[in-house]
């Protein structure tokens, strides 16, 4: 019982950052419906930078407790991927706007090794470890072990997601947005700029995106240029598990994903006497997603659209 | 006017025929560039038939690429005689299949798992077909990586080496052929056979295209319900795309795995599906010469950048290598070719003519 809590906890963990970047892509995708495969290395530029920026902070204020430290490097993090989020969608995405389907999909595709290439070439393609800034002493709870940055992960989240459902519900942004999703053109004529909608969202998403490559990294303790693609995919297939452009959908798939592959990874290995073991932990995602798909090809919560390829 | 289109043809052809024994002059490495770039052309075309003419994105394509591989190198490495008693009990020599067997088995089998792919997706628009195709890829990878234990059947990250090279009507293309006093090198040879495999696959995919099948695929593309209200079995038609596109995939896969002499998972990274995927949009989707110019200029000028960036390496102080730099332009050729030509390089002249007014 107490392995199945601590999965529990691990999946959490997980599946909250799942959530945060999920929200990245399915609000993108609900209002100009593009697949931002780019997002994932929003995820990884954002780690890295706060990886740069605690290294600074720390040789600059030796004696700064740990979570002020932490604290700035997000801000600093969050400010560098919103510029960088804002950057790609005027340059690479707004031109292709009315163009055929495929060809902003592979813009946000060439972008993403652009990134990855361009971190490796000023960050050096070596692993970093990324230093544990919270007090690294696990808490015991009956049984169940939670260390304190897993605890700010699920704090941070909950948080996060409090603020974007306020601004998404309850502000003339929020109801911009909302508007513009539901109709681009109809929005246009009742005075909702579809331009400034759009900036917005990507600022919002690369806002949770850097927060959440922060988490990830304080939370595996390590940094590289590559360590966007496996979240940022795994956050995809959240999103479209919760159906794509609904925000509720994207938090309860991305925190189910979570859960679903740690409970897999924990269980599977005594399930099958040895014979497959957690190394096939990548996959219980795409396995899950084919089977809802097949399902409920929506999604969970995805309305039912009418089959317009 | 005809005669001149034959002269055309006799020229290309001669200069086709001509270009490796060139290349083999400045070192074989060229004619291998050559070689892979016909493998990609190979791949790109297959690709072309799934989601240039049906329409339906596949980002796992490489999948089927690596079915196809794995089936020759397991039917011709000395893998299988090593790890199981009785295969070496049965085959004392080895098991050295010849390419007539193995090839339409590897065909058949990409092939079939293409429809298996297909089947569960074909309620799926396109996106989540996107990401559901790309799932596969990565499940099949992962497989690869992780089947050497408890029974050894892909021996894991290690992969399979010394496989036997292709052999074809007794000639063995593994070494370099004498004609007098003329040599052939061995990539040269690859070359031919790839060559003549490109011509097959190019003639076999323009008949699809113009067939009836070709232009279901392409209504459906257009408009899946107005094709379904036409009478179209789309649900057939989608699983026959799929199965296509596969086998040609599962045929190169079997190719570069005699060219190579070894293979590992590898090689059939996501990456290669995107970089196909973006050789097919880049080039023109759904018309083979654009797709062909996509596949050549993707795959052979990264490889040559690598000969000239031996002096930006020094500049950069090592920061910037043959590797880096190649990725770089791949992501820069994407976005910028994208943004100026969103129809791609060399775009069919009719397609999606009428939805732009005169």
């Amino acid at each position: 019982m107490d392995v199945f809590l601590q999965q529990v906890i691990n999946g959490l963990v997980m599946g909250s950052m799942y959530a945060l970047v999920a929200l990245g892509y399915t609000m993108v995708y609900g209002i100009i419906n593009l697949i931002n495969f780019a997002h994932g290395e929003v995820l990884m530029v954002g780690a890295l930078t706060s990886w740069s920026a605690i290294g600074m902070m720390q040789d600059a204020m030796p004696g700064a407790p740990g979570w002020v430290i932490l604290i700035l490097a997000t801000l600093i993090a969050c400010v560098v991927a919103v510029v960088l989020n804002f950057t790609i969608e005027k340059i690479a995405y707004r031109p292709l706007r009315n163009s055929p389907k495929l060809a902003p999909l592979i813009t946000a595709i060439g972008m993403s090794i652009l990134l990855q290439t361009l971190a490796m070439i000023i960050w050096k393609p070596n692993y970093k470890a990324y230093p544990t800034l919270l007090s690294s002493t696990p808490i015991n709870m009956g049984g169940v072990v939670i260390t304190p940055t897993q605890i700010m992960i699920l704090g941070v989240t909950a948080v996060s997601l409090a603020i974007l459902m306020w601004l998404v519900n309850y502000t003339r942004l929020g109801r911009a947005m909302r508007a513009t999703s539901e109709n681009p053109r109809v929005a246009a004529l009742m005075g909702v700029k579809p331009d400034m909608v759009i900036s917005a969202t990507f600022v919002i998403g690369a806002v949770l995106a850097a927060i959440a490559g922060v988490m990830y990294a304080s939370n595996y303790g390590t940094a590289q240029h590559a360590m966007g693609f496996l979240p940022g995919l795994k956050a995809f297939t959240a999103a479209v598990f919760g159906g794509i452009g609904n925000l509720a959908g994207a938090v309860i798939g991305g925190i189910l994903l979570g859960l679903i592959e740690a409970i897999g990874s924990g269980y599977i290995g005594y399930l099958t006497g040895g014979v497959l073991g957690s190394h096939y932990t990548d996959i219980f995602a795409f396995i899950v997603l084919i089977i809802v798909l097949t399902l409920r090809p929506s999604g969970l919560m995805g309305e039912r659209v009418a089959d317009r390829a | 006017m005809k005669n001149n289109k034959t002269l055309q043809y006799i020229l290309v052809g001669a200069a086709l025929i001509a270009l490796p024994l060139i290349l083999q002059m400045f070192g074989n490495a060229w004619v291998r560039i050559a070689d892979m770039a016909l493998l990609y052309i190979l791949l790109a075309i297959g690709l072309n038939i799934v989601v240039g003419y049906a329409g339906l994105l596949d980002l796992g394509y490489v999948a089927f690429f690596a079915v196809g591989a794995y089936m020759y190198g397991l039917l011709s490495s000395p893998h299988l005689t090593n790890t199981f008693a009785w295969i070496a009990a049965a085959y004392p020599t080895g098991m050295h299949m010849p390419i007539w067997l193995i090839l339409p088995v590897a065909a058949a089998l990409a092939g079939l798992f293409g429809m298996l792919l297909g089947a569960p997706t074909l309620k799926l628009r396109g996106d989540y077909l996107a990401i559901v195709t790309l799932g596969f890829g990565e499940i099949i990878r992962v497989f690869m990586n992780n089947l050497d234990h408890p029974v050894n059947i892909t021996n894991g990250p290690k992969g399979l080496s010394q496989i036997d090279p292709i052999s074809i009507f007794g000639v063995n293309l593994g070494q370099k052929l004498m004609i007098g006093d003329f040599e052939i090198a061995s990539v040269s040879l690859y070359y031919y056979l790839f060559l003549s495999l490109v011509l097959v696959t190019i003639v076999v995919s323009h008949r699809l295209e113009v067939s009836r099948i070709g232009r279901a695929w392409m209504a459906i593309r257009e408009d899946e319900i107005a094709a379904k209200a036409m009478g179209l079995n789309t649900r057939n038609l989608k699983l026959l795309a799929f199965g296509m596109g596969a086998t040609f995939g599962g045929v190169s896969g079997a190719m570069f795995a005699g060219f190579q002499g070894f293979i590992s998972p590898e090689s059939f990274s996501l990456m290669e599906s995107v970089m196909i995927v973006a050789m097919v949009v880049l080039g023109g989707l759904g018309y083979l010469p654009g797709v062909i110019l996509g596949a050549i200029l993707l795959s052979a000028l990264p490889e040559v950048l690598r000969y000239v960036a031996g002096p930006l390496q020094e500049m950069t102080g090592g920061r910037l290598d043959a590797a880096i730099l190649r990725q770089l332009l791949v992501a820069l050729a994407m976005i910028v070719i994208m943004l100026m030509r969103p129809r791609g390089l060399w775009p069919s002249p009719e397609h999606g003519k009428s939805l732009t007014p005169k």
